[in-house]
C-alpha cells in the first residue's frame, strides 16, 4: 500500500515529467528559430548569439498581415452566423415542442462524428459548381455547416435546462414567440453563447482540411492552413521555418491565455457535449 | 426557427454527403465523362493494399490517441487527486491545454525537428547514454508511425489528464476513507471507486480520441506526408491524394464513406456501453 504522502510526492514528479514534456517541443521552436538561419540547427541549446531578426524575417517573408486578415475573415463568416442560426435552432428543438422535434435532433446528432475528410471531395466539387472556390466564402459557409451539429446540441443542452414556466409567463403577458426569444432567452443564454464563440473561433482559426483543399492560395487561407506555405518557403531553412510557425501560433496562445478560465470550461464542456 | 440551421447542415453536410454516395458509384476524373460502376470503387477500397494499409496504420494510431492519454491521464489524475488549488495547479492546467491551443499543423512542425537527426529527442537520448538509437525517426520505416502517433498523445493527454482530474474531483471523498480503513491497497482503489466513478468521462474521451486517431490529417500531412514509403499513410491522406492528385473522385469518395462507417462501427459501441452503465 502507498501512503497519501507518497503518493502525492510521485503524483507531482510524474506532473512535472508530463509538463516538461508537453513544453519541450515549444521551447525547442524557440531554440530552433534563434540559431542562425544559413545553417543546420542543432537540438535545444540557448544560442550564444540569439537571431532574433528572423522572426523579422519571417514574418515579413511570410506576409502574416495578409495572413491574418484573411483568417479573421474566415472567422468573421463563421461564428457570427453559426451563433444566431443554432441558437434560433436550439431554442426550438429544447424549448418549443415542434413536431419532428426527436427525429431532427438525431439528424443532428448524426453529424457530430462526420470525419472532414469523408466528405472533403464532394465538398470540393459542390462549392465549385457553386463558383466559391478559391474565396473565403467555400470554407466559411462549409464550416458553419459542418460546425452546426455541435453548435445545435449545445444550445439545445441549454435551453432545455431553461424552466419552460419562464416561456409560459412570457406567453400569458402576451409576448410572441419572437419576442420572448429576442427579451428573455437570449440574455439569459450569455455564458454558453460566450464558451461556443470561443469554441467556434478557435476550430476555424486552427482549421486545416477545408482551406488547404479549397483555397489554392495560401495566403488567402487561414493561418493554419498556411503552414503548408511556410514549408514550401522555408524548405531549407528549419531555423526561418520554426520562426514562421511559432509568430502563426502565437495569437491563438495570447488569446488563450488572456481568457485561460473561459477556454478551458468551454473545452472541457465542448468535449463532454460533443 | 429551426429551418436556418437546417438548410446550413442540409446544403453543406447532407447534400455533399448524397453527392458522395453518389461519386462513389462511378468512375470519374472530376472534369470528363463519368461511367457507373457499380460497386468496383468498394471492392477496390477493400483490396488495394495501399488503402488496406492506410486503414491498418490508423488503428494502430488508436493506441497512441486513445490508450496512451487516457491511461496516463488516469494514472496521473488519480495521483494528484488531492492536489490543493493554487499558482502551481493554475500553471499546470494551463500548460497541459497549450497543445490543444495551438493548431495540429503546427505541433506536426514543431514535432518534425524535434525528431530531426540533429533534434531535441536525439539529443537528449546521446545525453543519457542512448547515443546508439539516435537516428532521424521519422524517416525510418520502422519508427515513423510510433513517432507520429507519440505526436498524438502529446497532444492528446493534457486535455484527458484535466478532465479525469475535474470527474475524479465529483467523487465523495469518504468512499476513498471508507476503502482505505477496509484496507484495501491503491490498486483496489483504483479499480472499484476511481474508474467506475470516472465512467462517463472515460467514455467520452475515448470516443473523441479514437475519432481523432481514425481522422487524422493535419499531423501527419505538415510532418511525414505519408512516408517513407507509406508508412505512416492514414485515410484521410490517402483520400486527398486519390481525389486531388491522382483525380479519382469515385474511388476517394467511396473511401470517404468507408471511413465515415469506420468511424460509426467504433464509436457506436462505446456510446452503448456508458449509456448501459448509468
Amino acid at each position: 500500500m502507498i501512503g497519501s504522502r507518497t503518493e502525492a510526492i510521485v503524483g507531482r514528479v510524474v506532473l512535472v515529467i508530463v509538463l516538461v514534456v508537453t513544453l519541450l517541443p515549444l521551447l525547442s521552436m524557440l531554440s530552433a528559430a534563434l540559431q542562425p538561419a544559413d545553417r543546420n540547427p542543432t537540438g535545444l541549446v540557448w544560442p550564444t548569439d540569439p537571431q532574433w531578426q528572423n522572426f523579422v524575417t519571417a514574418f515579413e517573408a511570410g506576409h502574416v498581415w495578409e495572413l491574418m486578415r484573411s483568417s479573421l475573415g474566415i472567422v468573421l463568416i463563421v461564428v457570427p452566423a453559426s451563433l444566431l442560426i443554432a441558437t434560433m435552432a436550439g431554442y426550438a428543438l429544447g424549448n418549443l415542442r415542434i413536431p419532428g422535434n426527436r427525429f431532427l435532433l438525431l439528424l443532428f446528432v448524426a453529424g457530430l462524428t462526420i470525419p472532414f475528410e469523408s466528405l472533403i471531395i464532394p465538398i470540393y466539387y459542390h462549392m465549385k459548381s457553386l463558383g466559391l472556390l478559391n474565396t473565403p466564402w467555400a470554407v466559411g459557409l462549409t464550416l458553419i455547416g459542418l460546425f452546426m451539429p455541435f453548435s445545435v446540441a449545445w444550445m439545445r443542452a441549454h435551453f432545455v435546462g431553461v424552466p419552460i414556466e419562464l416561456s409560459e409567463a412570457a406567453r400569458v403577458d402576451g409576448a410572441t414567440v419572437w419576442q420572448e426569444f429576442r427579451r428573455i432567452q437570449i440574455p439569459l443564454a450569455g455564458p454558453p453563447l460566450a464558451a461556443l464563440a470561443i469554441l467556434l473561433f478557435l476550430w476555424t482559426w486552427n482549421q486545416f482540411i477545408l482551406p488547404v483543399a479549397l483555397i489554392q492560395d495560401p495566403l488567402e487561407r487561414t493561418v493554419a492552413g498556411a503552414l503548408t506555405f511556410f514549408q514550401g518557403q522555408y524548405y531549407a531553412s528549419i531555423p526561418l521555418l520554426n520562426a514562421g510557425a511559432l509568430i502563426i501560433i502565437t495569437p491563438a496562445i495570447l488569446v488563450f491565455l488572456i481568457f485561460q478560465r473561459q477556454f478551458i470550461k468551454a473545452l472541457l464542456q465542448g468535449a463532454v457535449k460533443g | 426557427m429551426i429551418a436556418p440551421a437546417i438548410a446550413a447542415y442540409g446544403f453543406f453536410v447532407l447534400y455533399p454527403f448524397a453527392l458522395g454516395i453518389q461519386y462513389s458509384f462511378y468512375d470519374w476524373n472530376g472534369v470528363g465523362a463519368s461511367t457507373w460502376v457499380g460497386l468496383d470503387n468498394y471492392l477496390r477500397v477493400f483490396t488495394d493494399r495501399e488503402m488496406l494499409s492506410a486503414i491498418r496504420n490508423a488503428f494502430v494510431l488508436v493506441i497512441f490517441f486513445t490508450l496512451i492519454p487516457v491511461s496516463t491521464g488516469l494514472v496521473l489524475a488519480t495521483l494528484i487527486r488531492n492536489i490543493r488549488a493554487g499558482v502551481f495547479s493554475t500553471v499546470s492546467q494551463t500548460i497541459l491545454f497549450l497543445p490543444q491551443i495551438i493548431p495540429l499543423a503546427a505541433a506536426g512542425i514543431a514535432w518534425s525537428w524535434m525528431y530531426a537527426q540533429t533534434g531535441t529527442v536525439n539529443q537528449i537520448l546521446s545525453a543519457i547514454g542512448l547515443g546508439g538509437i539516435t537516428r532521424p525517426w521519422l524517416a525510418d520505416y520502422g519508427t515513423a508511425l510510433p513517432a507520429v502517433g507519440l505526436i498524438g498523445s502529446w497532444v492528446l493527454t493534457g486535455l484527458c489528464t484535466v478532465l479525469l482530474l475535474t470527474g475524479i474531483s465529483k467523487i465523495d471523498a469518504s468512499l476513498y476513507e471508507a476503502v482505505r480503513l477496509d484496507g484495501a491497497g491503491w490498486f483496489r482503489e483504483f479499480v472499484t471507486i476511481t474508474i467506475p466513478g470516472l465512467r462517463q468521462q472515460i467514455a467520452v474521451l475515448i470516443t473523441i480520441t479514437v475519432i481523432a486517431a481514425l481522422s487524422s490529417f493535419d499531423i501527419i500531412y505538415t510532418s511525414t506526408q505519408g512516408g517513407p514509403g507509406r508508412a505512416t499513410l492514414v485515410p484521410g491522406l490517402s483520400i486527398f491524394r486519390i481525389g486531388f492528385t491522382q483525380s479519382d473522385v469515385g474511388l476517394a469518395s467511396a473511401f470517404g464513406i468507408v471511413l465515415m462507417a469506420l468511424v460509426l462501427i467504433v464509436v457506436i459501441p462505446i456510446q452503448r456501453l456508458s449509456k448501459e452503465s448509468k
